[in-house]
């Protein structure tokens, strides 16, 4: 047995893990977090999509031993506490940005991932940055459309920085 | 599917590394990112008694300027290295290789070392690797050395890493006044290549003074396609010399056939793709 530490959406777990266990078992089965699912098993399909230190990986290749220490957010953890939903979650609802539900959380970690980097991705840019996540009942255009809105969203709800106030005026002026 | 029982050490030096894994013998493995060990533990491909974790090793994460090469650290993830400026100014060709491994996630966990020591036959690392004549600096029980490219991929998923040895750093040398192009087949839904080339080309007054030319996926190593940099050594700068030279891109090649093409496809493939390689690589 190994002793890890990681906050997990914001609360701090102290365990011991055999290391064999993956991240997605130590989320789901000792934390209880079962908003990440496993998908393929293969780590081809990305459902298990989670935060690690900021930046998406799959859970399901990840040891809990190596996330010791980390901050981990998984899909429980993007919701406020007052339960209003993430822009993201709440694009994925409007757009209807799913089939079946069940790549869902993956594509909604991934697509915040996305749009912490690139605020305002292109169709093409949005469909290769899912590229880790597979929708097997082929949703995507819904998918794209909902990170399209979601991204609309997040940048119509972020105050400007003087830097790019400065931008936009020298654009227009 | 999980992994079978293994012992586990979290490395804290370089030298502790060494010591787990040369004591743990052919029984011990290094992890790195564990992009594919992982999946290969699960699947029970491997089962090691001994995982020698360098997670923890901050020392192997960077790039660095060292005059005439970078200093890449193994531990630096592909996310890391294809934003990185200097590998972008001084080794472009690693920049557009790296951003074609895996998927965002794993580019996120996954290691340049790591792919390298992996060996994998359709991994585009080695290749790259291969055609950048980069250098490996191993740290192993007797020291430290160094092992070029062209000695380091041995055979199938099979380096010149004993047991006890871990990849420190790869130098890679800069190519200034080169041009360079990474050209890559694979299925839309798998990252790993069928057939890739590394294409470098330096040209001068109208003509292709040197080219250097690697295959991904040609054999069970990456392949330096020497007849092809040698017919391309002097040639005019066109379509025509270039077709002509890609036509010796098997030469010492000895593609496999496995589940995702028959090494006849490949044979169709590689002269075409390092026609490609090298007209993107040359600005033609």
């Amino acid at each position: 047995m190994t002793r890890i530490t990681m906050t997990v959406d914001g609360v701090r777990y102290d365990d011991d893990v055999e290391p064999r266990t993956l991240l997605v078992q130590h989320l789901r089965d000792r934390l209880g977090k079962v908003g990440t699912v496993v998908g393929c098993d293969t780590s081809n399909c990305g459902a298990c999509t989670v935060l690690l230190s900021g930046k998406s990986v799959k859970s399901c290749s990840v040891l809990a031993v190596q996330a010791d220490g980390a901050d981990v957010t998984t899909i429980e953890g993007l919701a406020g506490t007052d339960g209003e939903l993430h822009p993201v979650q709440a694009a994925f609802h409007e757009s209807h940005g799913l089939q079946c539900g069940f790549c869902t959380p993956g594509m909604i970690m991934s697509a915040v991932d996305l749009l912490t980097e690139n605020a305002d991705p292109s169709d093409a840019e949005i469909r290769e940055g899912l590229e880790g996540n597979l929708c097997r009942c082929t949703g995507y255009q819904n998918i794209v459309k909902a990170v399209r809105s979601a991204a609309e969203s997040m940048r119509a709800s972020v105050p400007s920085t003087p830097e790019s106030a400065a931008t936009t005026e020298g654009v227009t002026t | 599917m999980i992994p079978a029982a293994f012992d586990y050490t979290r490395a804290a030096t370089v030298e502790d590394a060494v010591t787990a894994l040369a004591g743990a013998g052919d029984d011990g493995k290094a992890l790195a990112g564990g992009q594919s060990l992982l999946p290969m533990l699960r699947l029970r491909l491997a089962a090691p008694a001994m995982l020698v974790d360098l997670g923890g090793l901050t020392e192997l994460r960077g790039v660095r300027d060292d005059g005439d090469a970078l200093v890449i650290g193994a531990m630096t993830t592909h996310d890391d290295v294809m934003r990185h400026p200097l590998v972008h100014e001084h080794a472009p060709l690693i920049a557009q290789a790296a951003e074609t491994v895996g998927d965002r996630q794993i580019r996120h966990l996954g290691t340049f070392g790591g792919s390298l020591a992996h060996a994998d036959p359709a991994g585009d690392l080695p290749g790259v690797a291969l055609a950048m004549d980069a250098v490996m600096s191993v740290a192993g029980p007797g020291g430290m050395r160094e092992v070029p490219a062209s000695e380091f991929f041995v055979d199938y998923f099979t380096t010149a890493l004993g047991p006890g040895d871990v990849l420190v750093s790869v130098r890679v040398p800069k190519l200034t006044g080169w041009t360079t192009h990474y050209e890559k087949f694979h299925q839309l839904a798998q990252s790993w290549s069928v057939v890739g080339v590394a294409a470098a080309v330096r040209r001068s007054n109208g003509s292709i003074a040197e080219a250097r030319v690697a295959l991904t996926n040609m054999g069970v190593t990456p392949v330096r396609a020497r007849g092809v940099e040698e017919a391309l050594r002097g040639a005019p700068a066109t379509a025509d010399a270039v077709a002509a030279a890609a036509g010796r891109a098997l030469e010492g090649a000895s593609p496999l056939t496995d589940g995702t093409a028959s090494a006849e496809y490949r044979t169709q493939l590689a002269p075409v793709l390092t026609r490609r390689a090298v007209m993107a690589a040359g600005g033609l």
